[in-house]
């Protein structure tokens, strides 16, 4: 169920572990290293932004941390355990860049599939119809709860996706560019409903996107370039370190910097691929 | 100090998670009529055509049409399974599941119930036209040619999901058709008996599956109870699709790269 405000997933006397702590993490995809050597946590209870422009490893990153990436070194907890462990599977929700649906299932027939690999069995049922249909209206499908996934626009069929995420109690919600596509009008009730799954489910949201302007809403701060972290803070404290008024001219203005270091420093530094 | 999470408990096989798998395939199948409607009524077609190109001949007709009501289940399920794996793989929605408290086992017999589910419709229907309709003669139970249907089917759901991890994409996966199934088709004495083919082709045809299955349905042509080569048949059929399900099960990787 959820969790109710007040009513945190663990006992306020034991200081629960971050959402994700990330120690000397290096990832290698084929021939290149797209991750190196990071290190960053991710506090519980918040939404923290991945930001970065396309093909800077946030999704290999996000990857990791759901525990789908092969190769990875270093240290990452998630949830207090070490990322891929089994028993977190059910515990966070994941959403690909592209939306993985069946394309030949209806919406309602999609989320009530996934909600019953998370929870299966027949005394669960109604639990699970009461978990598919707040899902639906969660990312405001409702009208189209019983259209194919199929024939839904790019942007719904990407809720749909987003709803499968929702089923269940996921402790953490990974999101991978969520709003792609979007219009303003949703993009800006999606942020509304991170917020408030954030707030009044106790969830913390690791979402990712190269849409600088949605930094602003972000408790948090993860920008990413190149398989680098250039800055993990709030977006106040990213603002006022490097004296702009945007999350965006803050960025350029760290990628300028680290540019500049890094052709002092390692002029033969090979940069990295697109990842994904 | 690794991340590698510690292997996943290959959990024994979760019944409603299996359920709930099957179900969600015939669903997917229930949106495409014109597939389910191929699957069924193409080898009952194929079945009728046989019957009068051997007009003349009907023994001819009983050799064939037993080895073919074997035949068909294998590659209809191979075909179908082959294909719906590979879009599982890059729909994204294999990954999604594997993320999920899902055991690869719990999706492999998912998959397996539901398309042996069609294989039944598929086989009985074949199978009760050709014997009842088309006056295919059998000496023994048609309930023996259903089974050996079955395993066949079963086989082929095996051998589809094997190659699916091995297809980069749907042009990749039909033609594994003709790669995997065609030698088979040539070598499982179909066209002639395997002990008139060159000495090497036999050995080779020995270790293939489809030359049990075929045999299987010619042990029931020609005897009235289940002889012990029947037998044999069957438990090999049996063993290879469980064997290549396996082999299916260890392509499916919750870590990529």
């Amino acid at each position: 169920m959820n969790y109710l405000p007040g009513q945190p997933s663990e006992p306020l006397t034991t200081s629960p572990a971050p959402a994700v702590h990330a120690d000397d993490l290096t990832v290698v995809r084929g021939p290149r290293t797209v991750l190196h050597h990071l290190g960053f946590t991710v506090p519980r209870g918040q939404i923290t932004g991945l930001l970065g422009p396309s093909g800077c490893g946030k999704s290999t990153l996000m990857r990791a941390v759901v525990g789908t990436q092969a190769k990875v070194t270093g240290t990452l907890d998630v949830l207090g355990r070490p990322a891929g462990h089994p028993t977190l599977r059910s515990r966070i929700g994941y959403v690909t860049q592209a939306a993985s649906v069946y394309d030949d299932l209806t919406v309602r027939q999609n989320l009530e599939y996934f909600a019953a690999v998370l929870d299966p069995g027949r005394a669960a049922a109604e639990r699970r119809h009461e978990h598919v249909t707040r899902a639906i209206a969660d990312v405001d499908l409702t009208s189209h709860a019983d259209a194919l996934a199929g024939n839904l626009s790019g942007g719904q069929r990407n809720r749909v996706s987003l709803a499968v995420a929702l089923l269940g109690t996921p402790e953490l919600l990974v999101l991978d560019e969520p709003t792609v596509g979007l219009d303003p009008v949703l993009r800006r009730d999606l942020w509304n409903l991170f917020h408030d799954i954030a707030a009044t489910r106790g969830a913390t949201l690791l979402v990712s996107s190269h849409v600088m302007d949605e930094a602003e809403r972000c408790h948090r701060l993860l920008l990413m370039r190149e398989g680098d972290v250039l800055a993990d803070e709030s977006p106040e404290a990213l603002r006022s370190r490097t004296g702009t008024d945007t999350v965006e001219a803050a960025f350029l203005r760290l990628v300028d910097e680290a540019t500049a270091a890094h052709r002092t420093e390692a002029p033969t530094r090979h940069t990295q691929e697109p990842t994904r | 100090m690794s991340t590698t999470a510690p292997a996943a408990p290959t959990a024994a096989l979760d019944a409603a998670r299996t359920t709930a798998t099957a179900a969600r395939v015939l669903r997917q199948l229930r949106h495409d009529p014109r597939t389910i409607a191929l699957m069924i009524l193409v080898p009952c077609l194929m079945l009728i055509l046989l019957r009068y190109v051997f007009d003349g001949s009907p023994r001819t007709f009983d050799n064939i049409g037993a080895s073919l009501l074997g035949i068909f289940p294998l590659i209809t399920m191979f075909l179908v399974t082959s294909i719906a794996t590979l879009r599982e793989r890059t729909s994204g929605t294999l990954e999604r599941l594997l993320a999920m408290p899902l055991g690869k086992a719990d999706l492999i017999a998912g998959y397996a119930l539901a398309f042996g589910a069609v294989a039944i419709v598929q086989s009985a229907l074949a199978t009760g036209l050709a014997v009842w309709l088309l006056g295919l003669d059998v000496t023994g139970s048609p309930w023996l040619l259903l089974l050996v249907a079955l395993l066949d089917a079963l086989l082929g759901t095996a051998l589809g999901l094997f190659v699916s991890a091995f297809a980069a994409s749907e042009f990749q996966a039909v033609q594994f058709m003709p790669a995997v199934i065609f030698p088979q088709l040539l070598l499982c004495g179909l066209f002639t008996p395997r002990s008139d083919m060159h000495p090497a082709l036999t050995a080779v045809s020995d270790v293939l599956p489809m030359s049990y299955a075929v045999d299987g349905m010619n042990q029931v042509l020609h005897h009235s109870d289940m002889t012990a080569t029947f037998v044999r048949d069957v438990l090999i059929v049996a063993g290879c699709a469980l064997l290549v399900l396996a082999l299916g099960a260890a392509t499916l990787r919750r870590r990529t790269s």
